[in-house]
């Protein structure tokens, strides 16, 4: 569903990635790993469209779709929920799930698509008339998520959902995923959190310096040694 | 209450009406494009030419009149933003402060170049109404009304469509919009418009009640900036409830000396208020 083939980009004359190559097929989850700085935050950026490509290929479905900006890939079915939520903290629940539903096709079925995110997260339903910044740290996520999900997207990039948050509702997110994974959704998402993030996704890359360092089923990396001492640190 | 000091203050409650029609475009040109509009007063000149041409000199009925010059102003609005806005949007505030400063002085000028300095008035004139022994502008009075209208449309629009929900949204972060499928480049130009539009609509308002000059944007427009920051810039209701405010206390002033010194007083008040509230009146 998703690729990308030996993309490069960086931030004016810092590069931050160095030829990353990765693969989500339809339906499944992948899941990036590795430390700050890393440049997984660039590499969701660099998918979304929010800064651009300067090398390699990127494509949907077969189609490439590098080198469009970010509200163009938005309609290709690409959407992300980016690191810290970004909400729009003085918009209400509702007119920020109405932002996510911006692009025509999604405004056709706004109805049906907030049915569906109220049904996934109800605690939004009874707080739709509040300013989204007044919700706590799990809601403001749940919000983020569900924006993301208006737009109807193929493919959904997390970045750090569970940052931040208290440990019942770091749980609580990832319980999230996993329902998000059973509507179909393809998964791309990034985590500090190695132990459980390798318990909802199929694949994980590691990220270190810009570059992919190792790669392998959810299972490999879970017995990968070097995962474990310095990721998982058993 | 003295019945003066009362025809006084409802006379200047009228004109806040029309201000706070030019702090709204302001600040929601500010507030989405992080802008300051330094030449707003004089676009808002340019409408109130266009009206005066095409009204007074070539005899077109008042109503399409008023409508042209709106819709000129606007599309006014976008090519100050494609021209001039655009090229600096990423250059330091100082540099846009010249860009748009230039704007009015270029705008003064050409305007002088090709009008002279001569006042011109559109000559409609409007009843005084005399109401309990007090004498009311009716032409004041419109333009509440109108002005208030137009706060309220801009408000549903702001609040109930796509667009305007994109608009304030890019207010509060301009940099994940894309994400939601927005194009940030025609959220500006739609904000430009809107921006003009009102400049226009004020211009419209404006022009019932002064003559019109090359430099009418210098008498209102220090005002405006003043009532803008006063509200906290790029906070709506605040710039709203601020033109109020400050019209207030001008006549007010006005009342008890002269014109002059209430405009001092005015200022005095600003000056005073951004020691205590650097951020303004309604800072959150
Ligand atoms: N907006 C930016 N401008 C310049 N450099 C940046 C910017 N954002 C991130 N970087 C740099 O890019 C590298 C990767 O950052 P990031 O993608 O945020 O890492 P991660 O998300 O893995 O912590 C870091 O060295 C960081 O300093
Ligand atoms: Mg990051």
């Amino acid at each position: 569903m998703l690729s990308l083939a030996s993309v490069s980009a960086g931030y004016g004359s810092f590069q931050a990635l160095f030829g990353v190559s990765l693969e989500v097929p339809k339906g499944e989850a992948g899941g990036v790993i590795g430390p700050n700085g890393a440049g997984k935050t660039t590499l969701m950026r660099v998918i979304s469209g929010l800064i651009p490509m300067q090398e390699g290929v990127m494509t949907m479905d077969g189609r490439p779709v590098g080198g469009l900006p970010a509200h163009r890939m938005v309609e290709q079915g690409i959407a992300h929920v980016p690191e810290g939520r970004r909400l729009f903290p003085r918009l209400t629940v509702e007119e920020n799930l109405r932002i996510g539903a911006f692009i025509p096709q999604a405004r056709a079925r706004f109805a049906d698509q907030l049915d569906w995110v109220y049904t996934l997260f109800p605690r939004l339903k009874d707080r739709r008339e509040q300013a989204a910044g007044t919700m706590s740290g799990g809601e403001q996520q749940m919000c983020a998520i569900g924006r993301a999900l208006m737009s109807k997207p193929k493919v959904l990039l997390m970045d750090e959902p569970s940052a931040g948050l208290a440990p019942l509702v770091v749980q609580q997110v990832f319980d999230l995923v996993r329902r998000i994974r059973e509507e179909g959704l393809t998964v791309l998402i990034v985590e500090q959190n190695v132990q459980q993030v390798l318990d909802v996704v199929d694949r994980a890359y590691l990220l270190e310096v810009g570059s992919i360092k190792l790669s392998g089923s959810a299972a490999e990396l879970k017995n990968n040694s070097f995962i474990r001492q310095s990721y998982i640190g058993l | 209450m003295d019945i003066y000091l009362l025809e006084a203050i409802i006379n200047r409650i009228l004109l806040g009406g029309v201000l706070a029609l030019l702090a709204l475009g302001l600040n929601l040109i500010f507030g989405v494009i992080d802008v300051v509009w330094i030449a707003y007063a004089d676009i808002v000149m340019c409408g109130m030419y266009a009206l005066y041409f095409l009204y007074a000199e070539y005899g077109v009925p008042l109503p399409v009149a008023c409508l042209i010059a709106i819709i000129g102003v606007s599309i006014l609005g976008v090519v100050v933003h494609l021209l001039i806005i655009a090229p600096v949007l990423n250059s330091p505030p100082l540099n846009q402060l010249l860009a748009t400063g230039g704007l009015l002085f270029f705008l003064q000028s050409f305007a002088t170049l090709l009008f002279g300095t001569d006042f011109r008035n559109i000559g409609v004139r409007l009843p005084i109404l005399e109401f309990a022994t007090m004498y009311i502008s009716f032409a004041r009075l419109i333009a509440f009304m109108v002005g208030l209208i137009g706060a309220v449309v801009l408000y549903l629009f702001l609040k109930r469509t796509y667009i305007g929900t994109a608009i304030r949204a890019i207010a509060q972060d301009r940099d994940i919009v894309g994400l939601m499928g927005v194009d940030q480049r025609r959220i500006y130009l739609v904000t430009s418009a809107i921006g003009g539009a009102l400049a226009g609509l004020a211009a419209c308002l404006l022009a019932l009640q002064y003559d019109v000059h090359p430099f009418i944007g210098n008498t209102f427009g220090p005002v405006i900036f003043m009532i803008c920051v006063l509200g906290g810039l790029g906070n709506m209701i605040g710039g709203f409830a601020a033109s109020f405010i400050i019209s207030q206390i001008i006549a007010i002033g006005g009342y008890y000396s002269n014109t002059e010194w209430s405009y001092v007083l005015a200022f005095t008040f600003f000056i005073v208020l951004m020691f205590i509230r650097p951020r303004g009146l309604f800072a959150r």
